[in-house]
């Protein structure tokens, strides 16, 4: 029994190890869930003379994608944005365009379709630190309330749809 | 050869546990990827404050030394609070209420992080258990006791006594 004593711990670190070898160091945990969703009020793009708020969207459930036009994993991830806006089955995506420096994202939309309800545009990423963005493509589900229920870290598809978005939509009676 | 392993293991483990702490850089850290600002009462705390703070793209590289993006965005609103007069601590508020205790180099003693403080003494405990118990063993360890008929006997075949 003694014998095996090291090879015992030896494989629960093992363990451990394996473990955090497959985490993501990239899903850090929000501070924002459970929290009210901060306040954006930002110019859409395309339109300097329309304004987004947060304020908006009150009363409904709704998502904020975080992406920008120099994003590649977000040009993925738009594929199944504009599915997701055609079956007219999912809720409001609001679209913050981050750090898009080089003035792209209207001319890109226009190319590649607009998913979007609404894009405000954050070319100094305040608003993004205001959120706690790390990187693009990020998604935060508010609720009615104005609540920040959930954060994905990373591009959507439809099995990240299906396994964590779905279900918080319908507890969320959305 | 047993115990030299499970030293090693015990070791190891503390080691890992140690590490941690030690992730904050050196007194000799690289300049900052911008250059100073004009006011350098604030660029003096700017650097001391965002040495304890996390790059959050880089994550085991300190805000101060960090030349990422977010990290030059993260300086520059920290620069801002600062030159609002916000203090050290209401900075360090604002940017855990944004992208929580990971940004801090210093986890805070709360509940969640109980088992991450207590741990590195945790081990030593163990560790100390395991050697207490592995001297005690060694110590009992004496020649079996030889029962009396069988010294008797040994004791005639010594004196030779037919």
């Amino acid at each position: 029994m003694k014998r095996w004593l090291p090879l015992g711990v030896f494989l629960v670190l093992i363990g451990f190890f394996a473990k955090g070898l497959f985490l993501n160091p990239r899903e850090v945990p929000s501070p924002l869930i459970g929290r009210p969703a901060p306040v954006i009020s930002l110019p859409v793009v395309g339109d300097a003379q329309r304004a987004f708020t947060t304020a908006d969207m009150k009363g409904q459930v709704w998502l904020l994608n975080v992406w920008a036009p120099w994003c590649v994993s977000c040009r993925e991830e738009h594929k199944f944005l504009m599915a997701l806006a055609q079956s007219r089955t999912g809720p409001p995506v609001v679209g913050l365009n981050w750090k898009d420096r080089n003035r792209e994202a209207a001319r890109l939309l226009a190319f590649t379709g607009n998913p979007y309800v609404a894009v405000p545009d954050d070319p100094s990423g305040r608003a993004g630190i205001d959120w706690g963005v790390t990187g693009t493509p990020e998604t935060f589900l508010i609720d009615r309330d104005g609540i920040v229920r959930f954060k994905h870290v990373g591009p959507i598809d439809p099995v990240v749809w299906q396994n964590k978005f779905v279900p918080r939509l319908k507890e969320l009676g959305a | 050869m047993r115990r030299l392993a499970l030293a090693l293991l015990l070791g190891a483990a503390l080691g890992a546990r140690a590490a941690e702490p030690a992730a904050a850089p050196s007194p000799a850290a690289p300049p900052m990827a911008q250059p100073l600002h004009a006011d350098v009462a604030i660029e003096a705390r700017l650097t001391a404050l965002s040495r304890e703070l996390r790059c959050v793209v880089c994550q085991n590289e300190a805000l101060s030394d960090s030349p990422a993006e977010l990290a030059e965005a993260m300086r520059r609103e920290i620069r801002d609070l600062m030159k609002a007069g916000k203090s050290d601590q209401e900075v360090i508020d604002f940017l855990v209420a944004r992208y929580g205790d990971f940004v801090l180099f210093r986890p805070p003693l709360k509940p969640l992080t109980y088992l991450l403080w207590a741990g590195p003494f945790l081990f030593l405990a163990l560790g100390g258990l395991a050697w207490t118990l592995a001297l005690r063993a060694r110590r009992g360890a004496r020649p079996a006791p030889v029962n009396p008929a069988q010294l008797a006997a040994a004791a005639r075949l010594l004196d030779d006594k037919p």
